[in-house]
C-alpha cells in the first residue's frame, strides 16, 4: 500500500501497488532503457511503496491501468512496429494520462510522443500526439555524452546521459523543452526533450534515470502524488553523474587526452 | 613468399613483417594489425593478390569468432592440413592480410581459416573468394560504432545474393543469420538460442516474430527456422544421423556452440566429425581467453572476455552459483563501445550472493547497475588489485575488450 495524495483521481486509489509499465521492451529496448523502469520500481520499493514492473509485450494492447509508462529507444524497423502498436492503443495512453498516469520516453519512444517522425528514409511514422512536436531525420547521427541543464521550474540538477540518434525534434508553440543542452546535440536546436504535465521525453540514454536519481524521483512524486520522498543513499549515482559531466565538459588538453584515449585504448 | 607477387607487393610484405616484429618487441601486442596496416599502405591491393589460391574458410559472428576459428584450425591441422590463420583476433582487412603472409610457413599453407569482423565480411569475401563461410550469430554490439543488428544482416544478405553458389555453414537458431545466409548454398545447424532479444521482429518482413522456446515463425510472411537434422542437443552434436560428443576443456555453453559450428564446418570440408571434435578437446586458452593472470600471492585469476550483452549473459550464467570471486572490469573506449548502457540489458542479478567488485574505468556505471539489481559490490578501478582483495581461492575477471587486452597482453 502506498500513501495516496488527496487530489489523486479515484482510479489510482483503488489500487494497492505502483505499476510501472515497460512498453514493448523487445521493440523499444535496444539501449538498456529497461533500466529506467527498474530504477523507478526499485526507488519506490526502497521508500516502502509496493511497486511492480509490468512488461507490456509487443503485439498486446497497452492497458490504461498503469501508473507509469516507460518507453525506450529502438532500431528503425522496431520503431515502425512500435508506432503501429502504440497508435492502436493511443486511446489507452491518453485515458491513463488524463487520470493521473506518468509517461516517460527516451529516444525512439520520445520521438513517438509527437505528432509524427519523418525518417531520413522517406518514411513518415505517425506518433501519439501526446506532445506538440515533430521529428525529422537529420543528416548525421548525434552520438556522445550529453549534459542538459534542466528547466529551473523542476528544481533538479543538470542531467547526464549518452545520445545516439539521427532525429531532429522541433517543439510546437504549446510545448516546452526539458532543458538546455550544455554539451551534445539533443533535439538539435540547443534544447533537449519535452516537458508537459506528468510527461517527460528526452534523447538521453545511460539509462538516464540510473545516472540522474533526481529525475527518477520527480517522476515518482508525480506518480504517487507525494510532495516529498524519503532520501536514499545516492552516493554512487551522484559520483557517476559527476564523473560523466566532468568527462563531457573537459576542455583544452584534458579533452584532447580523453578523446585520444577513447579512440586508441 | 608467393613467387607471383610483384616487387611492390614483396616490398610491402617485407616491410609489414618488420613493422610487426618492432611492434611486438615494443610490447604493443601481437603486432598483426600494425603489420597488416603497413602492408596495405604500401600495396593497397595486397589482400586481393595473396587471398586467392588456397582453400579458405571465413568465420564471422557477433560472438565466438576467435574461438570458432581456433577450434576449426585445430581440426583441420589434425586432419593433416597446413593452416594460416589470424589467431590474434586482428580481423579486419589488415589483420587478414598480415595473417596470410605473416611468415613463409603461413604464406605456403594449403588452407586459411580467417575470422572476419562482421562489417568486413563482404570486402574480404570479394578479395579472397572463400570456399566456405561460417555465420554464427548476430546480436547488439557496440551500437555507437557497429550500427544496429539489421544493418549487418542486410550487408551479409546483399553479399550472398551476389555469391549464390558460395557454401555457407550457418546457425539455424538465429533468425537474423538465417535471413542473411538464405541466398547462398547453406548447411544449417541449429545451435539453440542463447539470446533472442535482437530477434523480436521478422528479418524478412518486419512483423512480430513468434517464439516457442528455440523455434520461431513469422505468421505474416511464413519466414521460419530452416528444417535441418543437424542440431546441438546438450553436449552432443547431431550431424545427419551421426552423433558427436563435444567434450571441451573450454568452459561454458557458448563454447559448446562454437565447437558445434566448427565441427559442422570441418565435416563440410571432408574431415571426419568425431576426429574434428577430438582435436578441439585439448584447447584450453584462445587468444588469452581464460588465461591465468598471476595475482602475486600464489593465486591466479582467470580472465574472460565479454564484449556485448549476449556474451555477458552467457558468462554470468556460467558464473552463477559457482564458488568464485568476481571482478567486472569495464571500459568504454571506442573498441568497447563508448556507451555502457548495455549493462542494463544484462542479468547481473545472477551474481547475487557472490563477492563482486566493480572495476575498470567505468566501475561506477557497473556499481550503480549492480546496486539496483540487488547485488552488493565494492569498487576498485584496477582489476588486478580488485582480484587480489577478494578472499576466494578462485577469482574470475570478466573484462570488456580494452580491459581484456591490457590484462592479457603479456600472455600473447
Amino acid at each position: 500500500m502506498y500513501p495516496v495524495h488527496a487530489a489523486e483521481p479515484a482510479v489510482t486509489m483503488s489500487r494497492t501497488a505502483l505499476r510501472v509499465g515497460l512498453v514493448f521492451p523487445t521493440l523499444l529496448g535496444t539501449y538498456g532503457d529497461r533500466g529506467n523502469a527498474v530504477v523507478l520500481v526499485e526507488r519506490a520499493r526502497r521508500r516502502g511503496y509496493a511497486a511492480e514492473l509490468v512488461d507490456v509485450a509487443a503485439g498486446t494492447p497497452v492497458p490504461d491501468s498503469l501508473d507509469v509508462y516507460v518507453l525506450g529507444g529502438g532500431e528503425d524497423e522496431q520503431q515502425v512496429m512500435a508506432s503501429d502498436g502504440l497508435r492502436a492503443s493511443s486511446g489507452a495512453l491518453t485515458r491513463a494520462r488524463d487520470t493521473g498516469a506518468v509517461v516517460f520516453a527516451v529516444c525512439a519512444g520520445y520521438q513517438l510522443l509527437g505528432h509524427r517522425y519523418e525518417t531520413g528514409a522517406g518514411v513518415t511514422l505517425d506518433g501519439l500526439g501526446l506532445a506538440d512536436m515533430t521529428t525529422t531525420g537529420g543528416p548525421d547521427r548525434l552520438i556522445g555524452e550529453v549534459v542538459v541543464d534542466v528547466d529551473p521550474a523542476l528544481g533538479i540538477d543538470a542531467l547526464s546521459g549518452f545520445e545516439n540518434h539521427s532525429g531532429r525534434t522541433t517543439l510546437g508553440r504549446d510545448a516546452r523543452p526539458l532543458g538546455t543542452v550544455r554539451v551534445g546535440g539533443g533535439n538539435g536546436d540547443g534544447h533537449d526533450g519535452v516537458l508537459a504535465p506528468r510527461l517527460v521525453g528526452t534523447y538521453l540514454h545511460g539509462p538516464v534515470l540510473a545516472r540522474n536519481p533526481a529525475l527518477a524521483d520527480l517522476l515518482l512524486r508525480w506518480a504517487t502524488g507525494a510532495d516529498t520522498l524519503a532520501p536514499l543513499d545516492d552516493a554512487r549515482p551522484h559520483a557517476l553523474a559527476r564523473e560523466r559531466i566532468a568527462a563531457a565538459t573537459a576542455t583544452g588538453w584534458r579533452a584532447r587526452v580523453r578523446d585520444w584515449r577513447l579512440a586508441h585504448g | 613468399m608467393n613467387p607471383h607477387l610483384d616487387a611492390r607487393a614483396r616490398f610491402a610484405v617485407t616491410l609489414g613483417r618488420w613493422a610487426g616484429r618492432v611492434s611486438r618487441a615494443a610490447g604493443r601486442g601481437a603486432g598483426t594489425q600494425v603489420s597488416g596496416r603497413v602492408m596495405l599502405a604500401v600495396a593497397p591491393d595486397l589482400l586481393d593478390r595473396v587471398g586467392p589460391g588456397r582453400a579458405t574458410v571465413i568465420v564471422s559472428a557477433t560472438n565466438g569468432k576467435t574461438t570458432t576459428t581456433r577450434l576449426l584450425t585445430e581440426a583441420l591441422r589434425a586432419a593433416g592440413r597446413t593452416v594460416a590463420t589470424n589467431h590474434t583476433g586482428a580481423n579486419m582487412a589488415s589483420g587478414v592480410t598480415a595473417a596470410l603472409v605473416a611468415d613463409p610457413v603461413a604464406a605456403a599453407a594449403d588452407t586459411a581459416v580467417l575470422e572476419v569482423d562482421e562489417r568486413w565480411v563482404p570486402r574480404v569475401v570479394d578479395a579472397v573468394g572463400p570456399d566456405l563461410l561460417l555465420l554464427g550469430n548476430l546480436s547488439r554490439d557496440q551500437l555507437d560504432r557497429m550500427g544496429e543488428v539489421r544493418a549487418v544482416a542486410r550487408r551479409w544478405r546483399t553479399m550472398l545474393e551476389a555469391h549464390p553458389s558460395l557454401r555457407v555453414v550457418a546457425n539455424a537458431s538465429d533468425p537474423n543469420v538465417v535471413w542473411s545466409a538464405s541466398p547462398a548454398t547453406v548447411t544449417w545447424v541449429a545451435l539453440g538460442s542463447a539470446w533472442n532479444d535482437d530477434a523480436a521482429v521478422c528479418p524478412q518482413c518486419a512483423a512480430l516474430l513468434s517464439w516457442d522456446r528455440d523455434d520461431y515463425r513469422c505468421s505474416t510472411c511464413g519466414f521460419s527456422r530452416p528444417d535441418t537434422p543437424n542440431r546441438l542437443d546438450g553436449d552432443t552434436l547431431v550431424l545427419e544421423d551421426e552423433k558427436i560428443h563435444l567434450a571441451l576443456s573450454l568452459p561454458g555453453r557458448w563454447n559448446v556452440m562454437n565447437a558445434a559450428l566448427a565441427v559442422t564446418a570441418a565435416h563440410t570440408l571432408g574431415v571426419d566429425p568425431s576426429r574434428a571434435a577430438a582435436a578441439m578437446r585439448d584447447v584450453e586458452i584462445v587468444s588469452g581467453r581464460f588465461a591465468p593472470v598471476a595475482l602475486g600471492d600464489g593465486r591466479h585469476a582467470r580472465v574472460l572476455l565479454a564484449k556485448n550483452p549476449a556474451g555477458w549473459t552467457e558468462v554470468l550464467r556460467w558464473l552463477s552459483g559457482r564458488d568464485a570471486g568476481v571482478v567486472l572490469a569495464v571500459n568504454a573506449h571506442l573498441a568497447d563501445g563508448r556507451d555502457p548502457s548495455w549493462l542494463w540489458d544484462v542479468p547481473f542479478e545472477l551474481l547475487a550472493g557472490l563477492s563482486v567488485t566493480a572495476s575498470g574505468e567505468r566501475a561506477l556505471d557497473v556499481a550503480v547497475r549492480l546496486d539496483y539489481g540487488g547485488v552488493r559490490c565494492r569498487i576498485e578501478p584496477d582489476p588486478t588489485r580488485a582480484a587480489r582483495a577478494l578472499p576466494e581461492r578462485d577469482v574470475v575477471i570478466v573484462a570488456s575488450y580494452t580491459q581484456f587486452t591490457a590484462l592479457t597482453r603479456r600472455s600473447w
